[in-house]
């Protein structure tokens, strides 16, 4: 959009901003920075800011990640806005389109953002100050040592006078860029925006219901499209006839398309296209469909529970970690523990149905008006797919109605595109309707575990073995269906034997907020929890005991260490926090669980008070603490995020049923099959605890989620005698 | 056919079938997106709007059943007293996550205070247990509405 002006800088060094002279605004900052925290693949040079200085002072921040309620939109640009030192009341937010190749990782997934942009968009806006510093010093002849900078404008204490940022703009572009590396960054101790609560940047617009989400997607000449999907996920299209529906008023075209689900080159859904939505799903009973389902008819619920009970009878296909002799430590114990755990598949049920917006250009460009959250891999799948360059492809991004993983995966993007192909020149828009949501979607994957403990005489952990029954194929775990080889307490029990199986199923598997770790808090923490009462003690002090002298461990992550100090301290927490003293309650039916988990970098410890009356459980109060290193952000939503998570946690604890498979479908098809938590199920309170440190800080869209799990597993067990070792948990 | 339909104090001319529900006769025929989606069941209250005084849920309401009758939606809300001092404590107390659910939200709390000015935990639970926020803003949602109905609320 911009030419770089004359004395802009192009630096060759892996860092850089470039300062240009943009039309429209008076000045425009593109910062390249390393990303940080990432692996090998993330090293790359690339730019992951925009700022633009625009001609009333006003300044214009690019929000590069997709916004899926995590708050992102609002937190990245804090970041830069804070060490350029303007107030957030000048502030607009402009949402980028998907470019990986100019902005690296644009992803709302794994609670990446805030450990990778940290430092990177910091020094962003620090280098862009330093310019507008540089030439008010050039333009007054003091030292940029000597001027001050608030709320947009540069100050000069000493001389009494003071310039604009937009007034500055041309003189900025011809500064020398700074060195992003070596940039004064403000002490947090200076910090102006970064820790104060600031409201969602959307938040007015939502308010007024205005278009902002995919499904709200207009233009003229909008088609709509609704679709009969193969019932059976991997199933492919046989054969149709579409005489009634072609006839039909309002019906543009009849078009077989594939989801990316089922085998290369064939299809597994027809499209209706037309000019109302309403009217072309309507229309779907109208086209006779068959399809070929024979390879995938007996997999069912039924089918798994048998398979894991049988594979608990075998041995496991694999090892997936192994320290010392666990058979021979455990023959050595004086106590040894064993229990069964188990969790279901679960669908995502975001409450916007997944759609899409494709248009196919006459030049042979496919433009994308789609609510992902991993835009760049939608390119590539719609590429494969269609055999198109990835970089024909256009990706605008929309606000989305909700993620929890379920468009970390585009079968939405690839429908749509093969769709728009089919219709050049003209927009459609397909939409499913809630059946084909619950029913194609990327299911967080069932899992069974045979837990094995032995205490030593002085109720030291001291041998361990987890056989995980898991979905895979040729020996590998299928998407997200993995386990890590470092999950607690593998890592510091002597003798430890962790192993797998794998049943096969034709199902979709995904990410699901907190992926795995979602499911192995639960057994992990419950199992520990039968463990703490073996030894005679509770699960906070047992965890105490085992986390041992504070250290860094392998973690859940390359590159990401677990510390059991910074364990042990929101554990310590945690404990002061709620008052924990691992006593049953006085009170009959009332009881109290603990639960603590590392994942995605951050350390939670959650307590839950329950009320248990006639077998329906209550949950009374919650008790967040948690660490996530030296800076809250924006304080707002962190509270959000981390009562938001614990409530989630609780929904797929008491609320949400299993999704159940027969005859290869799926057949949790509305909310009354798999009913998510309305208001009169949420605590009554919810406490949070921050620890602070001088680690850097990490995400928070995640970590809050697993611990509650099996705190409300725990409570319930202390309330009523009863160990529940399945999702969801249900006394009756 | 054509039907009348009082959309936000206006009068509007709708050339739709009659069991069309009024959630597609808003999004797709009078270009009012913000009433949203989510089931089509009647189960969520994604679609909720405001028929003379009473919350219903748009998906499962035949334009026929909402001739001559008064129709506010969430674009039009503010023009109600109610309405104003919800969407108002909305901003305040920044309910929203993804968003997706609000307009629905706002749509509840706008009948419930408008029928139960001064709502009990109870009354609230009754009021907002048709609407599924699947972020979980629950706890906002309720300090919201007691904002709104000038109720203590708690920091």
């Amino acid at each position: 959009m911009s030419a770089p002006i004359a004395g802009s800088a192009a630096l060759t060094r892996r860092s850089f901003i470039v300062a240009s002279l943009a039309g429209g605004a008076a000045l425009t900052f593109e910062a390249h920075v390393a990303l940080a925290a990432g692996s090998a693949k993330t090293e790359a040079t690339m730019l992951n800011a925009f700022i633009r200085i625009m001609p009333d002072n006003t300044v214009v921040i690019g929000a590069k990640n997709p916004e899926i309620g995590q708050g992102i939109k609002t937190m990245l640009p804090m970041l830069l806005a804070e060490e350029l030192d303007v107030a957030w009341e000048q502030v607009h937010i402009e949402q980028a389109d998907a470019n990986e190749k100019a902005y690296g990782v644009q992803v709302a997934g794994g609670s990446t953002a805030t450990p990778m942009n940290w430092l990177p968009a910091r020094q962003a806006g620090a280098a862009a100050r330093a310019m507008l510093v540089g030439a008010a010093a050039a333009q007054w002849g003091v030292a940029a040592a000597d001027l001050k900078t608030s709320a947009g404008r540069v100050i000069d204490p000493a001389g009494g006078r003071s310039a604009t940022y937009a007034s500055l703009a041309a003189a900025a572009a011809a500064q020398p860029a700074p060195d992003l590396a070596k940039v004064a960054l403000k002490k947090p101790s200076e910090f102006q925006i970064i820790g104060t609560p600031k409201r969602g940047v959307d938040t007015p617009k939502i308010v007024r219901g205005e278009p902002l989400f995919g499904i709200d997607t207009r233009m003229p000449g909008l088609l709509h499209a609704a679709m009969v999907k193969c019932p059976v996920i991997g199933g492919t299209l046989a054969s149709f006839d579409d005489t009634a529906v072609k006839s039909a008023p309002g019906v543009v075209a009849v078009v077989p398309i594939s989801s990316g689900q089922c085998p290369a080159g064939k299809q597994d859904a027809v499209a209706i296209v037309g000019a109302s939505w309403w009217t072309v799903q309507k229309l779907r009973e109208k086209l006779n469909v068959t399809w070929e389902t024979a390879a995938q008819q007996g997999f069912s619920t039924a089918l798994y529970a048998q398979q894991a009970v049988e594979a608990f009878g075998k041995a496991p296909d694999t090892t997936l970690f192994k320290a010392g002799d666990a058979d021979a430590a455990l023959s050595r114990a004086v106590k040894v523990v064993t229990a069964d755990y188990s969790y279901p598949f679960l669908a995502h049920a975001t409450l916007e149905p997944q759609n899409c917006t494709a248009l196919w250009h006459q030049d042979g460009k496919l433009e994308f008006w789609a609510p992902t959250q991993n835009p760049g891999a939608g390119r590539k799948d719609v590429a494969a797919m269609m055999g198109i360059a990835p970089d024909a492809i256009t990706i605008h991004m929309t606000r989305i109605g909700g993620g929890f993983g379920r468009r970390l995966l585009n079968d939405y993007m690839v429908l749509s595109g093969q769709l728009a192909k089919a219709l050049p020149g003209r927009p459609v828009k397909l939409l499913f309707d809630r059946t084909d949501d619950l029913r194609n979607d990327y299911y967080r994957p069932a899992g069974w575990h045979r837990f094995t403990a032995g205490l030593d005489a002085s109720g030291a952990l001291v041998a361990f073995k987890d056989h995980f029954i898991t979905f895979g194929a040729g020996g590998k775990a299928l998407r997200a269906a993995d386990m890590p080889a470092s999950e607690f307490p593998a890592s510091v029990v002597p003798d430890t034997h962790l192993t797998q199986s794998f049943l096969a199923t034709n199902l979709t598997t995904g990410w699901l907020r907190a992926p795995a770790s979602n499911a192995l808090a639960f057994v992990y923490q419950g199992f520990m929890d039968e463990v703490a009462e073996a030894a005679g003690t509770d699960l906070a002090a047992l965890m105490l005991r085992t986390l041992g002298a504070p250290r860094d461990l392998p973690s859940e992550r390359p590159g990401v260490v677990f510390s059991t100090g910074r364990a042990r301290a929101v554990i310590e927490r945690a404990v002061a926090f709620a008052g924990w003293t691992g006593k049953p309650s006085s009170v009959a039916g009332k009881g109290r669980g603990f639960g603590f988990y590392f994942s995605h970098r951050g350390y939670f410890a959650e307590v839950v008070d329950v009320t248990v009356t006639d077998g329906a459980v209550k949950v009374d109060k919650v008790w967040i603490a948690g660490d996530i290193g030296s800076q809250i952000i924006n304080p707002l939503n962190a509270e959000h995020q981390a009562q938001g998570a614990a409530i989630d946690g609780l929904a797929q604890a008491l609320v949400w049923q299993p999704v159940v498979q027969e005859a290869g479908a799926v057949q949790t098809v509305t909310f009354s099959d798999f009913p998510l938590l309305r208001m009169d199920a949420k605590p009554a309170e919810i406490a949070i605890s921050w620890v602070k440190n001088d680690f850097p800080p990490s995400g928070l869209g995640e970590p809050t989620l697993p611990p509650v799990i099996p705190a409300v597993a725990n409570a319930i067990r202390a309330a009523t005698g009863k160990r529940l070792r399945a999702l969801p948990l249900q006394l009756s | 056919m054509s039907i009348v339909l009082t959309v936000n104090r206006r009068k509007r001319t709708v050339d739709a079938d009659a069991d069309k529900p009024l959630l597609w006769v808003l999004r797709e025929d009078l270009d009012m997106p913000g009433t949203k989606f989510g089931c089509g069941a009647g189960l969520c209250g994604a679609c909720t709007v405001i028929l003379d005084g009473q919350a219903v849920r748009s998906c499962q309401t035949p334009i026929a059943e909402a001739a001559g009758k008064q129709i506010t939606t969430i674009e039009g809300v503010t023009a109600l007293p109610m309405g104003k001092k919800v969407v108002d404590a909305w901003i305040k107390i920044d309910v929203p996550q993804c968003g997706y659910c609000q307009a629905g939200q706002i749509m509840s709390a706008t009948a419930l205070l408008t029928a139960t000015p001064k709502p009990t935990a109870d009354d609230i639970v009754g009021g907002m247990n048709g609407n599924i926020c699947r972020c979980a803003t629950y706890v906002r949602i309720e300090r919201a509405i007691r904002e709104a109905a000038g109720l203590e609320t708690k920091a």
